[in-house]
């Protein structure tokens, strides 16, 4: 008997399967239809694509996790990445690793001030990020003048490091899956990690186990940053462009990815398994609607149409395994 | 405790209103009932008895058409009936007022008693109409609610009231009343039950579902017991007494209910000086020694609550001390009082206490998750060793430790909450209301582990708004009035009559 078996558990859920079942007959039936689509190539920059949202949903999860969520991840990449992009024109000479943990600092730093906002002052999570993800972005403005850092103002290195590869796989994809395994474990093997589920879950009962629910969210929120902070970075390295409209309106499609993943919206549930299926899903209809030949107009459509079929089916489960308990009597 | 009177004639010649016969109900392979019997009789109150899990919700979920039964029949005014819903439960003149409040506290008093019938009157709403009939209602309650309050102003008291005035506006014939006193302090309680009385006079049938034995003793006319989803025994109350009542329901005899052993009193370990929080308590001042039960009572809004989360850093106090060990302290967070040794059960288990997302085990181990953790790693196999010795230690009814609290009973969840404290070995434990809403058997349980525990040289502070329970664990009885103490009594001076009347001030 041990713990780790619920844990476990709760990541084979019926929810998670029938994710995993969804993307794989999509994947077959597109495949069927454009063979190519399965082709190495085209998987590994499907892989590519779909990392950064990997990465934004994962700290976009401990936030829904702690009862609150981050609308200003999207405005954090454009002024993460604007800020290192620019620092990267200005002193090409700085080393790889200065501009990443900077990314990393920048980032954390937005999310701390979210993070106390929401603690200290007490505003609940939309209202505060939904002043600061307009007031990053209009600095994202302020610091390049409304100007664009293209490929050519970047460095060598700058534009290569996410793009170089390690046996087949690229490092931007590799740096995605190990920040889930990072997160994988210390969401089941760490204190904090507990804390942080108990905190959503009933903060009311966390509060009198000695848990500091503000600071929990404060850390959810600042752990949040720091990973945008590095999408920043990651984001105008890949697309080698940084301006200040850059990922507008994404954190929609991360929040998206995360309640298909099962992440519940009010608090203390959800999985690192469940949330790369999410992504996959989203990842896998947004490269094959192209390539079906799909019309950019309808693309958006059916993504939305997809995106609700699926919560609409993961509500329902919910609903049901609701009952069960309920009439489950007590022994 | 009053003695039942008699059944009048009209009482015992009367036939039943309703009648429930050989009802089952399972869910998946358990079942929740056996064989449900029930007979309700107009101008009656009926008590309906069980512990936990004996099937009474499930009943009561039946009658109101919640659940379809399997099997059995139920029979209104002697024809047979199917209740598709609850609405139609209401057409049939089954009313509920649950444990719960279950109003809209946006709304007004009158749009609450009249919400799902509204008067209407050329397809409008017909406010002067419905303000006038809320009022006659509630009259006739002896109450004096303007019909235009809102209910997030009115006291959960008060809300059962608009319930009941709900209730009276279907004109309903059989009022089941599901723990409704749960919430309630004494004085509100006793005028509950004097309006359960006048709703019995005015010739309705009255299901009473509690677990206070005296209450039951105090309003109702008959009983039915049920054990283990069976229907035992139903008859006049007058015909039976307390131990019977007990012995029927719990299947076994509980020589005491309150196994409280004499304890000897050590050192001071904590000590109150005139503690004060802005309009909440004032100059609150006692002294708890080791392996000491203090017990503190007084009606719900005395300010027990409130004071014990100062006492836990939950909130602050304006003025006064708190000496731990001759020494003051602060705590301005939770925390910082569990770093002190001090524990808190809160009164309300499903918001307070337990983490129903999580397992029995996890839920355990919750406050010390440090102890299994090296660099705050957590070691899985020595967590879910020491919380299924935990949960063995205090007989929590589960199949495993990986199982759901949620899935637990009231009193099992209890038990785990318990156990998640004594796991930190804290020096002074506060309970607040430890057994509201458990039942009998595991009520005994919990009072022999503070029993067990105060021998053992624990301090615990003991908040219930039970007299016996207060009486029957305390070695002292702190009794609050309006914020303020109102008197501190010794084990021997004790006694139900002078903890009221300094309760009540009467």
């Amino acid at each position: 008997m041990s713990l780790r078996n619920a844990f476990l558990r709760n990541w084979i859920s019926p929810h998670n399967a029938m994710l995993a079942l969804l993307i794989l007959l999509m994947f077959a039936g597109v495949t069927a239809l454009y063979p190519q689509f399965a082709s190495g190539e085209n998987l590994r920059d499907a892989l590519d694509d779909t990392a950064i949202l990997i990465l934004l949903a994962l700290g976009q999860m401990l936030v829904i996790i702690t009862r609150g969520i981050d609308l200003s991840v999207a405005a954090n990449v454009a002024l993460t990445g604007m800020c290192v992009a620019l620092l990267n024109h200005s002193h090409p000479e700085l080393g790889m690793w200065i501009i990443v943990l900077l990314s990393i600092g920048i980032g954390a730093l937005l999310g701390l001030i979210n993070g106390l906002l929401v603690w200290q002052v007490n505003i609940p999570p939309i209202v505060v990020t939904l002043g600061t993800m307009a007031i990053y972005r209009g600095a994202a403005f302020l610091i390049s003048g409304g100007k664009w850092v293209t490929s050519g103002d970047m460095s060598e290195s700058f534009l290569g490091m996410v793009r170089s590869a390690n046996f087949g796989i690229s490092n931007l994809s590799a740096l995605a899956l190990l920040c889930a395994l990072g997160m994988w474990l210390f969401l089941t093997c760490s204190t904090s990690g507990r804390n942080l589920y108990a905190a959503g879950n009933n903060p009311s009962a966390a509060t009198y186990i000695g848990v500091n629910v503000g600071r929990t969210q404060c850390l959810a929120f600042t752990l949040c940053g720091a990973i945008a902070g590095l999408c920043g970075y990651l984001w105008a390295a890949r697309y080698a462009v940084a301006y200040t409209d850059t990922a507008n309106g994404f954190e929609l499609t991360v929040i998206a990815a995360c309640v298909i993943g099962g992440v519940s919206i009010i608090g203390g549930i959800g999985s690192v398994l469940g949330l790369l299926l999410g992504c996959l899903f989203l990842g896998v209809i947004k490269n094959a609607l192209p390539l079906l030949g799909v019309s950019p107009f309808w693309q958006t459509a059916i993504s939305g149409v997809v995106i609700l079929s699926a919560v609409i089916v993961n509500a329902a489960q919910t609903t049901r395994t609701r009952q069960k308990i309920l009439e489950e009597p007590a022994s | 405790m009053s003695a039942p009177s008699p059944p009048s004639a009209t009482q015992r010649a009367a036939s039943p209103v309703l009648q429930l016969q050989g009802i089952t109900k399972s869910f998946g392979g358990t079942r929740a009932l056996v064989s449900g019997e029930l007979e309700l009789f107009p101008g009656t109150v009926t008590a309906l008895i069980g512990e936990n899990g004996a099937g009474k919700s499930t009943l009561v979920k039946i009658l109101t058409g919640v659940y379809q039964p399997d099997d059995g029949r139920i029979i209104i005014d002697g024809k047979p009936v199917v209740v598709k819903s609850p609405h139609h439960a209401q057409q049939h003149g089954i009313s509920v007022i649950h444990q719960e409040s279950v109003v809209f506290d946006e709304l007004s008093v009158a749009e609450n008693i009249f919400i799902t019938a509204r008067p209407r009157k050329f397809g409008k709403i017909d406010w002067a109409t419905m303000r006038e009939q809320s009022q006659r209602i509630l009259a006739r309650l002896g109450s004096s609610l303007s019909p235009d309050t809102p209910l997030r102003e009115l006291s959960i008291a008060q809300k059962h009231l608009v319930q009941i005035a709900r209730a009276l506006s279907h004109n309903a014939r059989v009022v089941i009343m599901d723990e409704p006193t749960a919430a309630l302090s004494h004085h509100e309680a006793q005028e509950l039950l004097q309006i359960v009385r006048d709703l019995r006079n005015e010739g309705r049938a009255v299901l009473f579902i509690t677990h206070k034995f005296d209450e039951i003793f105090a309003v109702a006319d008959r009983y039915a017991v049920f054990r283990d989803g069976a229907a035992i025994e139903q008859g006049w109350l007058c015909d039976t007494s307390l131990d019977a009542l007990i012995k029927l329901m719990v299947g076994r005899s509980i020589e005491q209910l309150y196994p409280k052993q004499p304890a000897v009193l050590g050192e001071e370990v904590l000590r109150i000086e005139n503690l004060s929080r802005t309009s909440e308590f004032a100059d609150i001042s006692f002294n708890l020694r080791r392996g000491e039960i203090l017990g503190i009572y007084g009606l719900v809004g005395a300010g027990r609550s409130e004071l014990m989360q100062c006492l836990f850093g939950v909130n602050q106090a304006d003025s006064g001390q708190i000496i731990r060990n001759g020494l003051p302290v602060t705590a301005r967070h939770s925390s910082e009082a569990i770093a002190q040794g001090i524990a808190y059960v809160p009164e309300d288990r499903q918001h307070q206490g337990a983490v129903q997302a999580f397992s029995i085990g996890s839920n355990i181990t919750l406050p010390t998750l440090n102890y299994f953790a090296r660099m705050s790693w957590l070691n899985p196999d020595s967590e879910a060793g020491t919380a299924t010795a935990w949960a063995q230690r205090l007989q929590v009814k589960c199949a495993s430790i990986e199982q759901a609290i949620s899935e637990l009973s009231g009193g099992n969840q209890q038990k785990v909450i318990l156990a998640k404290w004594l796991l930190a070995a804290p020096k002074v434990l506060i309970l607040d209301e430890p057994t509201k809403g458990i039942d009998v058997g595991s009520k005994s349980a919990v009072h022999a582990l503070m029993s067990e525990l105060a021998q053992q040289g624990l301090s615990i502070i003991m908040v219930s708004s039970e007299l016996p329970e207060v009486l029957g664990m305390s070695d002292r009885v702190l009794v609050m009035r309006r914020g303020r103490m109102a008197g501190m009594l010794d084990r021997a001076q004790a006694d139900a009559e002078s903890i009221l009347r300094l309760a009540t001030a009467a």
